[in-house]
């Protein structure tokens, strides 16, 4: 027990526990809820965000463009394949892109000035939400892109399993093995934590520090456009707005999901979970008698919670054993 | 006298920071097998002089010698590259990390191949506990610890465990034991006497007689940027050298003293 209390993720599983608890209480049948789609594929689109930016946290840095960079996603999909009416090869291509490059511009800024990440990609942030507003205005007149996928494409990043379950759970599941494989089993995992431990440090210990600093803003930045991306194929159309909710939302997931606001410490199981405990709240309180309203109102109060735990925690994890 | 060239030597080095000049002709010898304290009041230039050492400055003239031939570092990378390590007074920096990943830090031995190559936990693990315990720490036995939770002590033990682990020639140390209590203390000077033991050269700052006279062969003591006095060990009283530590003493008090 005292083990498992050590881990990043012990917080997020007993806030999850605590969170079905409160809604059991509070009128909802656990089996409709645990059976329902709707907040599991809210957790999928969030959580395919919040991982990499978690990852970024642990190392120390922060991505709040991931805001514009989903509508930045869908509007290049559909003014590509539907506006332009190109292949949906190009389109996808163009999301992804984006993503990309708006990740090295993340990437580099950091790294080549003192300006703290959350700075720089509130920048980025409000910029890219300025180039899609114009791109879109200009190039198609409307704030709503029409877009026609071919099936394959619908069946592989925007089709309804079973009716109601998006298949972006799957990819959610498929991306969360990958980046815990990356930081819990490569060595690309160690020097992120040794970064979030003490840039300077690890920089001496001969850790690539920029290169990686980058690399994890292009992967948050093209995850984000990637979400985007699957929103306009499985939606038919893109709006130019929407997104915004997703900086709050990611960044209570991750704390919650026991990462410390000041770096060197959390877990992409725990990450996970956060999601999945975020996503319980917003959208499982339907299931209760409890007023909606009250979801953020209790989001609100777990992220305070969380805070208060990691620290909690993280003293429990760097106690000294004690001696016989 | 050993007739191996020192492994460092520094000739009539100058060190300033623009118009401060903080280091003044230091000429030092640092030999295998032996520990050189390194004494002198706040302020004396002590981490000035050892971060030249370790190549995060570079001297303003004078020449650093290492195994009798001339050199320079171009930056800590460099120096730790050639087996110069500095363990900082909390020694090692990633207190969130566990044992055995901090250990490895940059250098993780790992199993598997192409892009399934996995960090190596157990094998990490077991190679850095292993090097702590043969320091003597046998209380540390489970490398999935966080090393924030060891104490000031076994954290020091662990660095220096580490650096001796990377083949470290030159192990230099700023005041390791000053926010320890007299058995964590006890603790660090008896792994920089096995660290001398197996032939490493250690530069060691302290603020404290007792420390520097239980591990030290060789001493310098640094007054306002300048060595005042460089003896060996049962060349000076205790109360002598309390007396040059506390720097009160005057260029001319110290000739007295030395005649
Ligand atoms: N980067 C720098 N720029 C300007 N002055 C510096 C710099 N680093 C050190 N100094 C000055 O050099 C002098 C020696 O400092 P140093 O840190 O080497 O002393 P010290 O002997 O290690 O003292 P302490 O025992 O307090 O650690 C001090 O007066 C300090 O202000
Ligand atoms: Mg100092």
């Amino acid at each position: 027990m005292s083990r498992f209390l050590r881990r990043p993720e012990a917080g997020a599983i007993l806030s999850l526990l605590a969170v079905l608890a409160l809604f059991t209480l509070g009128g909802a049948d656990l089996g409709n809820l645990l059976g329902a789609a709707s907040w599991v594929n809210f957790a999928a689109n969030l959580g395919i965000v919040a991982i990499p930016v978690g990852l970024l946290m642990i190392a120390g840095e922060m991505d709040i463009s991931i805001g514009a960079m989903i509508p930045a996603g869908s509007m290049a999909v559909a003014v590509i394949s539907g506006h332009y009416g190109l292949s949906i090869w190009l389109g996808m291509a163009g999301a992804l892109g984006i993503g990309v490059a708006l990740g090295l511009v993340n990437g580099i800024l950091t790294v080549r000035t003192s300006v703290p990440s959350l700075i720089i990609t509130l920048g980025t942030l409000v910029a890219m939400q300025g180039l899609i507003l114009t791109g879109a205005k200009v190039l198609t007149g409307t704030a709503s892109v029409e877009l026609q996928s071919p099936d394959w494409a619908r069946q592989v990043f925007g089709q309804l399993i079973g009716g109601s379950h998006q298949v972006i759970i799957l990819w959610w599941i498929g991306l969360a093995a990958v980046f815990w494989f990356l930081l819990h089993q490569s060595r690309f995992g160690n020097w992120i934590y040794a970064m979030g431990g003490d840039k300077v440090s690890a920089r001496n210990a001969g850790i690539p520090v920029q290169g990686l600093t980058i690399g994890l803003f292009v992967l948050s930045a093209t995850s984000a456009s990637f979400v985007g991306m699957c929103q306009a194929i499985l939606f038919n159309s893109a709006q130019v707005s929407g997104g915004m909710g997703y900086i709050f939302n990611a960044i209570v997931a991750v704390v919650v999901g026991g990462v410390l606001l000041t770096g060197g410490f959390g877990s992409v199981l725990g990450i996970v979970f956060g999601t999945l405990t975020f996503a319980v709240v917003a959208q499982g309180i339907y299931f209760t008698q409890i007023d909606r309203n009250w979801s953020n109102l209790i989001n609100g109060a777990m992220l305070l919670v969380a805070v208060a735990m990691n620290e909690a925690f993280r003293k429990r994890a760097m106690a000294p054993l004690r001696r016989k | 006298m050993s007739t191996t060239p020192p492994v460092l030597e520094l000739r009539n080095i100058d060190k300033s920071f623009g118009p401060i000049d903080v280091l003044h002709s230091i000429s030092l010898k640092v030999q295998a097998g032996e520990v050189l304290c390194l004494l002198g009041d706040n302020g004396a230039g002590k981490s000035t002089l050892i971060k030249t050492l370790a190549g995060v400055h570079q001297p303003t003239s004078g020449q650093i010698l290492m195994d009798g031939e001339e050199t320079r570092f171009t930056g800590p990378r460099d120096a730790s590259a050639r087996g110069i390590a500095t363990v900082h007074q909390f020694g090692g920096t990633f207190p969130l990390m566990s044992i055995g990943r901090s250990f490895f830090v940059g250098v993780e031995p790992t199993k598997g191949w192409g892009p399934f190559k996995r960090f190596d936990r157990k094998r990490a693990n077991e190679i850095a506990v292993k090097a702590v315990q043969d320091f003597g720490i046998t209380r540390i036995d489970d490398g999935d610890r966080l090393v924030g939770g060891l104490s000031g002590g076994e954290r020091q033990s662990l660095a220096i465990a580490r650096a001796v682990h990377f083949g470290a020639r030159v192990l230099i140390l700023d005041e390791p034991t000053a926010a320890l209590g007299v058995k964590q203390a006890a603790h660090v000077l008896r792994i920089v006497n096995e660290a001398k033991r197996r032939g490493l050269a250690v530069v060691f700052i302290t603020h404290q007689v007792m420390h520097a006279m239980a591990v030290g062969d060789h001493f310098a003591v640094l007054i306002r940027g300048a060595i005042a006095a460089d003896f060996r060990k049962g060349e000076r009283s205790r109360e002598e050298i309390t007396d040059l530590m506390a720097g009160g003493e005057t260029m001319a008090g110290l000739e007295a003293l030395s005649h």
